[in-house]
């Protein structure tokens, strides 16, 4: 499997996302610059990872989303390339148009990294098939802002649409639904809120993210 | 207030004083000058020889410690200090106090506290991996604790969670004694190469000085000399000379430093922190047997019209000055500009010996560098030996039922989960997290990235032993740390020593300072673990009254295979618990006298080292074979607050006794040190008890994991009732319910 780890000013997970394709798979892992205009070619997988691109100093997300790699992202998602957002990566794919909702400040105000139990919703998708019959996973969360949100039709229609893929068990933050990951309407796109990239081996607490890797790589080579 | 000399411009001498030199001291400066220094050479002498710079009260004392070892490549001196953790790697690591300014304004004096310590950990070349903060507050009934509180959880969480360096353990205590003085004390583990280590002092002249990082602004002028002197009611007037911190800026000059050093252009560098740019080039320059000029017009600023003695003095956070490799100047802006950071060419090293500042084409600084550091005032101060808690005799110690007394020690501001807190900190970021504060083990532990190596990390300090008995309490503090790491697996490798005390210029503060020093000195000798780097924060004192002395100890364990590591969270029924080390009943300054009965009286537990450093082979030879399935170190509150922490921790109950001819209470809530409570299989026991036995650590069977209840000599209480009462407080107190 070939992968691009997006790497922008801030951005803090970007190591953790490459150890985790890595360590899961064995997938060919290259790190891309948030000012490159082209992403490299024959990718199977792009991901954003978590940290505080440009400092978030605006809304989260919303200037990583301005910048010139996420261009480069738009159009290989629109050629059906798999893009991952976890964490800050997540914010970014909803303020870049590619997720629909947004995330707003945890209901808490602070803070909060922690274990937590989800369920998965979608077990269909290219990135949860390879969860077979697992219920629910287990794996840590660390975000201030991590609290979604989408208007009453948005929201109907991802439900409608079962792009709900993850949802807390224990909501932690007052996201919508309890909803800790949704998928685009075409499949290739999705945004969590959890780290798969901090669960991929036991000694970490939980290798429950090791299987999302093992599903991308599946379709990886059935594509 | 005078009126008659408001007006008059005043004297250098006024100023000197002023800026914090006392009188004698200033008459040095003109003794070597010859001359009366201008305000710019004054500010520069101020701050180098500020407490927190020359170390001038407490640098005799610190040569007392042992700083040399099989595996130190770097003792006390540099930035941080540096050991040795097997093929070709080494860890960085240091803990430093942000106190006064942590009080003065909570959340940018926490958070300027972690970038602080940070930059001292890389600008050595490695990669921070690991935080740890120990922190001092007032007791929660006073009107500024829980704002305290509030803000310095914030900061620290808002700076090492942006920059994404995982924050795995720490302590925090409330207690009156730090009700005008908080304690934060940050301390940052990072990784290098060995030989990959970058150094401060210049190597030759003629080299190009490189500023990088942040503008310089005009916040945290004089933070140096604030932290040197003790607090009035009008401490909070001083709030400008606190720095203000930009996280995503650290991030920056991580990656930007680490990147420069990896290109193989930096000859020597140093982070601009307590006195910035003026500690940072007379450093370097004096480290180096050289001069340096700089030209502080190419200085990058923030605010126009900036003064040479306010550059000079800024505390201006996540700045950088490097000493470049001859013609190297091109990938260094190469570097800079990719990661967004101001940078300059701001002067050169050169022969003559002296520090030379030009600003608007004037000399506006020309001093010899030798006096400030090598005449920098060292003083022999005063002491007398400090009061001592008397020892307790066993009749003197209340008895109170076992169950209230564990419910209402488990409940107390120091033992109450402090959940609320850690999960403000991101404790897992980096993918290399093996323990935190949340997992139930006695140090938090990172893998060395890529290996199966990884580090162990702790924290410790029990004041009141310290307040009880200087000596006796500055050696708990050492011991305690390699208990800690002892308990989780790891070879206890050497520490770092965050001393706070109050006014050394009074002689019974110094003597706290200089027992503590010997008392923990002994310790590290006796059980082979160095000190690397330090930090001393005096002064801590508002209107007279002093803090609790508190030296804190901050830790580093290595273990080789991170299978072999340990907790006291999967203890599972039918598991033998045994308690190793020796229970004499030391009931002196124990948490059960003080949460109990409210006294604060007694001498506080011996540190035998001799049974302290048997007792850890032991248990970590257990841990290493596979013998221990579960290990915790007995603390606060003694035996039955362990075996609690494990009950909760594991998710099983424990049925204890008392093997002992100690009545219950006391075998229950004594603090003798030396002490961890091991679980191990049914069949292993007895072979422990040889092992034991032979080793000649005493060792007793005290109960066995069973059931859901905390089961001790008539106690009985069930874990959800037991972890309702310990996570309860925090969380209430924070939200002014308790």
């Amino acid at each position: 499997m070939k992968a691009a780890v997006l790497v922008f000013p801030g951005s803090n997970c970007d190591r953790d996302c490459k150890t985790a394709v890595e360590t899961s798979v064995n997938g060919k892992v290259e790190m891309v610059w948030h000012q490159e205009t082209e992403l490299p070619s024959g990718l199977d997988l792009i991901v954003i990872p978590g940290g505080f691109s440009y400092g978030d100093y605006l809304r989260c997300g919303a200037m990583a989303s301005q910048s010139p790699v996420m261009a480069a992202v738009k159009r290989e998602a629109e050629r059906g390339v798999s893009v991952l957002g976890i964490c800050n990566g997540f914010q970014i794919l909803c303020e870049s148009g590619l997720l629909p909702g947004a995330l707003l400040r945890n209901s808490g105000l602070k803070y909060v990294c922690k274990p937590i139990e989800l369920t998965i919703e979608n077990r269909t998708t290219r990135f949860t098939n390879a969860y077979g019959n697992k219920q629910t996973v287990w794996m840590t969360q660390g975000n201030g802002d991590g609290n979604f949100f989408a208007d009453a039709d948005t929201l109907k229609a991802i439900e409608d649409n079962d792009q709900v893929v993850f949802r807390y068990v224990e909501n932690p933050n007052g996201s919508m639904n309890n909803i800790a990951g949704i998928i685009n309407k075409a499949g290739n796109v999705l945004g969590m809120m959890p780290h798969p990239d901090r669960a991929f081996e036991d000694a970490l607490g939980s290798a429950d993210g090791a299987p999302m890797f093992k599903s991308l790589l599946k379709a990886a080579v059935a594509a | 207030m005078s009126t008659t000399t408001a007006n008059a411009p005043k004297s250098m001498a006024d100023k000197a004083a002023e800026y914090g030199l006392k009188a004698d001291e200033y008459q040095v400066i003109l003794d070597r000058l010859g001359r009366e220094p201008n305000d710019v050479e004054l500010g520069v002498f101020s701050v180098m020889w500020s407490e927190h710079c020359s170390y001038k009260s407490s640098r005799l004392h610190l040569r007392k410690f042992p700083v040399t070892g099989p595996r130190v490549i770097c003792g006390p001196g540099e930035n941080a200090g540096v050991i040795d953790i097997d093929d070709g790697q080494a860890c960085i690591f240091k803990m430093e106090s942000h106190n006064h300014p942590s009080f003065i304004e909570p959340y940018q004096g926490a958070a300027t506290g972690v970038g602080g310590i940070m930059r001292d950990v890389f600008t050595m070349g490695a990669r921070p991996v690991a935080l740890l903060n120990a922190l001092r507050f007032g007791e929660p009934g006073h009107p500024k604790t829980r704002r305290l509180v509030e803000g310095v959880v914030s900061g620290i969480g808002g700076y090492g969670n942006c920059v994404g360096v995982p924050t795995v353990a720490g302590e925090t205590n409330f207690h009156s004694g730090y009700n005008g003085n908080i304690l934060v004390n940050a301390m940052c583990v990072g990784l290098a190469d060995a030989d990959k280590i970058f150094y401060s002092a210049a190597p030759e002249p003629g080299l190009p000085v490189v500023y990088f990082g942040s503008k310089t602004g005009r916040d945290g002028i004089h933070g140096a000399t604030m932290s040197s002197a003790e607090f009035s009611e009008d401490s909070e007037e001083k709030r400008p000379t606190v720095q203000v911190g930009d996280p995503f800026a650290e991030k920056l000059l991580i990656e930007a430093t680490l990147e420069l050093m990896a290109s193989g252009a930096v000859a020597a560098i140093q982070d601009m922190g307590a006195a910035g740019l003026t500690s940072s080039s007379v450093e370097m320059a004096g480290k180096g047997g050289l001069g340096i000029i700089l030209d502080l017009d190419k200085v990058p600023q923030r605010e126009v019209n900036m003064t040479a003695y306010e550059m000079m003095l800024s505390e201006s956070q996540e700045r950088m000055l490097a000493i470049l490799k001859p013609g190297r100047e091109e990938d260094g802006y190469r570097i800079f500009k990719k990661w967004g950071l101001d940078a300059a060419v701001i002067g050169e090293t050169n022969t003559t010996g002296r520090i030379v500042l030009m600003h608007h084409g004037e000399v506006v600084c020309d001093l010899p560098l030798s006096p400030l550091s090598d005449d920098a005032p060292l003083y022999d101060r005063p002491w007398v030996e400090p009061a001592q808690e008397p020892e307790l005799h066993a009749s003197e110690v209340p008895v109170a039922p076992v169950g209230d007394a564990l419910l209402k020690i488990m409940s107390c501001p120091d033992m109450a989960s402090k959940r609320w807190l850690w999960e403000q900190y991101d404790r897992h970021v980096m993918a290399d997290t093996l323990s935190d504060s949340s997992t139930g083990h006695d140090a938090g532990m990172v893998r060395v990235h890529g290996t199966r190596k990884a580090l162990a990390v702790t924290s410790d300090c029990t004041p009141r032993y310290v307040k009880a008995n200087p000596y006796e309490g500055g050696k708990q503090a050492v011991a305690e740390a390699w208990r800690n790491l002892t308990a989780v697996g790891a070879e206890p490798i050497a520490i770092t020593d965050n001393l706070n005390f109050g006014n050394p210029e009074k002689p019974e503060i110094m003597g706290q300072i200089v027992r503590a020093i010997d008392g923990m000195a002994e310790a590290c000798r006796e059980l082979d673990f160095p000190v690397v780097s330090g930090n001393v924060s005096l002064y801590n004192e508002t209107n007279g009254i002093a803090i609790p002395p508190t030296p804190t100890v901050g830790a580093v364990g290595l273990l080789k295979d991170y299978d072999q590591r340990i907790g006291f969270n999967k203890v599972r029924p039918g598991q033998v618990l045994l308690l190793v080390g020796e229970t004499k009943g030391e009931m002196g300054s124990t948490l059960y006298l003080r949460e109990v009965f409210g006294l604060e009286i007694g001498a506080p537990p011996k540190v035998d080292l001799e049974s302290e450093k048997a007792n850890g082979v032991l248990v970590r030879r257990l841990i290493k074979t596979g013998v221990a399935k579960g290990v915790h170190d007995l603390s606060d509150g003694g035996l039955l607050c362990a075996a609690a922490d494990m009950a909760l921790a594991s998710k099983v109950g424990l049925e204890l006794k008392n093997p002992s001819d100690l009545d219950d209470h006391i075998f229950a809530f004594a603090e003798d040190q030396a002490r961890y409570l091991v679980a191990v299989d049914e069949a292993a026991a007895h072979l422990v008890i040889a092992q034991a036995a032979e080793a000649e650590v005493p060792v007793a069977v005290v109960g066995v994991a069973t059931g859901t209840d905390l089961i001790y000599a008539g106690l009985c209480v069930s874990l959800e009732r037991l972890r309702e009462t310990n996570e309860a407080w925090l969380p209430a107190y924070m939200a002014g319910k308790a």
